[in-house]
């Protein structure tokens, strides 16, 4: 039977087991939405503005296994969703992002609405396609979820014209796609794996630092069985929080530029570390130079070549899955690893590390963002997922929220975007209808999407909105405050909405707090009594509140600033 | 160091998009690139002039390696290889220059392949050093016109870059 190819997309969602996209309308993509009006398979979110489709659809898939997708219109639909693709792409998360294109004939033609799509994403994306004959629409979706998803994951956006969506065509959802171009690696090779798990049992002074790339690959049991067995410490990039048990004991907490001292003290001074799906970010191991001043050697899984000996000359490189690769090791190790190492010693020190306690901080009449997220850990029972924003507020919540399990973190680590907060909670619910999220943010990021809280009135999202109001672009003010002699350029915010009304006014509840006694009250209430509603929490904080440990851009990982150095 | 990096990737329209982009954004060195799609159409071949340090180089295969469209990626200069450019030069051609210039281009190996009254086309291939020297070895006032295809280059012997 002939479908028109908007008829064509949407069963091809369908046939990937898309339950939701998030999108906006436009001149190119109505015949899309007309044969989305036709179905009730694929559920529409509209959002407010085409970024927030874009996150909502991101965190859908940080936030699950299955992969987000995201549908928009041509020229400014497109436009408005870059910043939304690049943050996906900087974090590796797989996506699909639909775009309306201008009629074929028209394209090169200053068209309405026209912009080169595949061009102005080309360098935030995994892949993108133009689709140019109807007869290639349905396996250029197939492509797109299967290069999206395998691999190191990233979004693929494919660009369709609306003359593409108007035409006829017979549909076969091809079962699976052969690329000669592109078949990722996926078992590591097993003489490299002999190797590390060798070196592995010669350290004396190991590590264990895993990243994103765990929570990628699900990994994070198979990662939890084996640091247990080894009983080496565990340290977790911002992005690879969750992928091991934070309260375990094994865990030294994050590590980098507001990473634990015991965490960074570890790194710094392991001789043998174990890099899993981490990719040596500048903001983890700080000055490179000073790093290497240090000998040891490195064992580094990862799915992508390029990510390793990039910034750390690599001595174990294990090309594979994290999954696959750990099942490998833990197979080798039940044969012939016996003698576990001697790390006792090592414990000792990493213990009297442990012993600065530092993140410790200040007591104050005020409220201390610290504190908020302590007592949002309680209320929840460390078993919400929490979104965040950029800025201090996040740093405090990966600091101060001890996650346990993978994919409950949810923010912007590589492209460190101010605004996604609220959208990835919405991403979030649409993936896990029943969970409780909160969405921990400040004054500065909130107000970068804000527009989304129609939408989440609209579809009933209850997300719990804790936002550490401190009046300032806080992360701004304290570089300021340590590195420009308090020149406090640009970074205080006046003019603030009154957000209890503001929530108020979108149809939400809203709560304003400002005592430290008033902080756990209002969070019971928020999560019980108000279970079902958005609840928009605005915590008047410390204005003075800093992020510690802090390593300073260009500094060592060792020569961290401690809060009790002030 | 100088490299020669040969790529096969589909031809696809962007294909070409691709590579210069991912160049320019990591700040790699592109000294001359030529493409063209090989005996089968559905592949180019691209050939790379760079240089770098083996760090950079290393991240330059790998990062090809990594765009979708790419099948095959070899650094020919690790091993032995051919490799050749084309020069068209056009050039004054009278008087007593006129007879210079056929001579120069007969020692160089070159080929006229326009002739008016007054200018030559010459056609010459050979290493890219090679067509320098013919290019210093000229009056730099005789010359009117160059354009070079840039290097290509193939595995000696054995070494195949195919599918
Ligand atoms: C204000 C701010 C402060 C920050 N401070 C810190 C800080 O103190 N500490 C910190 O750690 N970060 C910090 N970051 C985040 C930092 O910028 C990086 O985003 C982060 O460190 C990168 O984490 P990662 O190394 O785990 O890599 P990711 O970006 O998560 O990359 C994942 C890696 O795993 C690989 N991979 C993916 N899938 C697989 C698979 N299936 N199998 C194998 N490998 C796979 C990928 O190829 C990649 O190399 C901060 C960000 C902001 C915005
Ligand atoms: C889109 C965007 N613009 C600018 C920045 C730079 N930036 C990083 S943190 C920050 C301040 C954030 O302020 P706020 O949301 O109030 O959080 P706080 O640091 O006060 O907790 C800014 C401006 C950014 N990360 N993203
Ligand atoms: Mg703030």
């Amino acid at each position: 039977m002939m479908i028109s190819g908007a008829e064509i997309v949407i069963r091809c969602l369908q046939e990937e087991k898309v339950d939701c996209v998030f999108g906006y309308p436009g001149g190119s993509v109505l015949h899309i939405y007309d044969a989305l009006f036709k179905q009730d398979q694929v559920k529409h979110i509209l959002v407010r503005h085409e970024q927030a489709a874009v996150h909502a659809a991101d965190a859908y898939s940080r936030s699950s296994q299955k992969v987000g997708v995201a549908l928009v219109t041509s020229g400014p639909g497109v436009t408005n969703t870059v910043t939304g693709i690049a943050t996906a792409y900087c974090d590796s998360i797989p996506m699909v992002v639909l775009t309306g294109q201008v009629p074929t004939q028209y394209i090169g033609q200053d068209a309405f609405q026209e912009c080169d799509t595949v061009g102005i994403t080309r360098p935030c994306v995994k892949h993108n396609f133009l689709v140019k004959d109807v007869k290639d629409l349905a396996v250029t979706i197939k492509k797109a979820f299967h290069i999206a998803a395998t691999g190191r994951p990233g979004p693929v956006v494919v660009d369709i014209p609306k003359d593409i969506t108007a035409q006829m065509c017979e549909f076969e959802y091809p079962k699976a796609v052969q690329m000669r171009s592109y078949n990722p690696v996926v078992k590591g090779h097993l003489g490299q794996i002999k190797k590390a798990v060798q070196l592995l049992q010669e350290a004396k002074r190991p590590i264990i630092y895993t990243g994103g790339g765990v929570i990628l690959s699900d990994a994070a049991d198979k990662l939890t069985q084996l640091a247990r067995k080894l009983n080496f410490p565990v340290t977790n990039t911002l992005m690879g929080l969750g992928g091991y048990p934070a309260t375990d004991r094994q865990c030294v907490g994050m590590l980098g530029m507001h990473g634990t001292f015991e965490a960074n003290m570890a790194m710094h001074y392991a001789d043998v570390v174990l890099a899993i799906g981490a990719r040596f970010d500048d903001r983890v191991i700080g000055n490179p130079e000073h790093f290497s001043e240090e000998k040891r050697r490195v064992i580094h899984i990862d799915i992508d070549p390029s990510s390793i000996s990039k910034r750390v000359k690599v001595d174990v490189p294990i090309v594979g899955n994290v999954a696959d690769v750990l099942d490998e090791i833990l197979k080798l190790m039940d044969g012939g690893f016996t003698a576990e190492p001697e790390v006792a010693d090592w414990w000792k020190q990493i213990d009297e590390w442990r012993g600065r306690d530092s993140l410790r901080y200040r007591q104050s009449e005020h409220i201390m963002p610290q504190f908020v997220v302590e007592k949002l850990y309680e209320v929840t029972g460390g078993d919400a997922f929490v979104t965040s924003d950029v800025g201090q507020h996040q740093m405090f919540a990966a600091q101060y929220y001890k996650f346990d399990k993978p994919r409950r973190w949810i923010n912007s680590g590589g492209l460190g975007t101010m605004g996604v907060g609220l959208p990835y909670g919405m991403g979030v619910l649409m993936a896990n209808p029943d969970a409780q999220v909160a969405c921990v943010t400040g004054e500065g990021s909130i107000q970068m999407c804000i527009q989304e809280l129609s939408t989440c009135k609209q579809y009933g999202l209850p997300i719990k909105i804790i936002n550490l109001n401190n009046g300032m672009l806080g992360m701004v003010r304290q570089w300021q405050e340590m590195f420009y002699s308090k020149r406090y350029s640009q970074s205080y915010v006046t003019s603030l909405p009154d957000f209890v009304k503001l929530a108020e006014s979108y149809g939400h509840v809203g709560m304003r707090i400002e005592k430290p006694e008033d902080v756990e009250p209002a969070l019971r209430k928020a999560f019980t009594e108000h279970k079902n509603d958005l609840v928009f929490m605005d915590f008047i904080i410390d204005p003075a509140a800093n992020v510690f440990p802090m390593v300073a851009a260009g500094k060592g990982l060792t020569e961290m600033i401690l809060a009790e150095d002030l | 160091m100088r490299h020669i990096i040969s790529i096969l990737i589909e031809n696809e329209s962007g294909a070409l998009s691709r590579v210069a982009g991912l160049f320019s954004a990591r700040g790699y060195n592109i000294e001359s690139l030529t493409v063209a799609p090989t005996e089968d159409p559905s592949l180019s071949r691209m050939t790379i002039l760079t240089s770098g340090s083996d760090e950079v180089l290393e991240q330059i295969t790998k990062q090809l390696n990594k765009l979708v469209d790419v099948v095959k990626v070899v650094d020919l200069s690790e091993a032995a290889h051919v490799e050749r450019e084309l020069m068209l030069i056009k050039v004054r051609a009278t008087g007593k220059d006129r007879e210079e210039m056929k001579r120069m281009a007969d020692i160089f190996r070159g080929r006229i392949i326009d002739v008016t009254e007054s200018t030559y086309v010459i056609e010459l291939t050979g290493s890219s050093s090679k067509l320098d020297s013919f290019i210093a070895a000229l009056d730099a006032g005789l010359i009117l016109e160059t354009v070079r295809t840039g290097v290509c280059g193939i595995g000696r012997g054995d070494r195949i870059l195919k599918v």
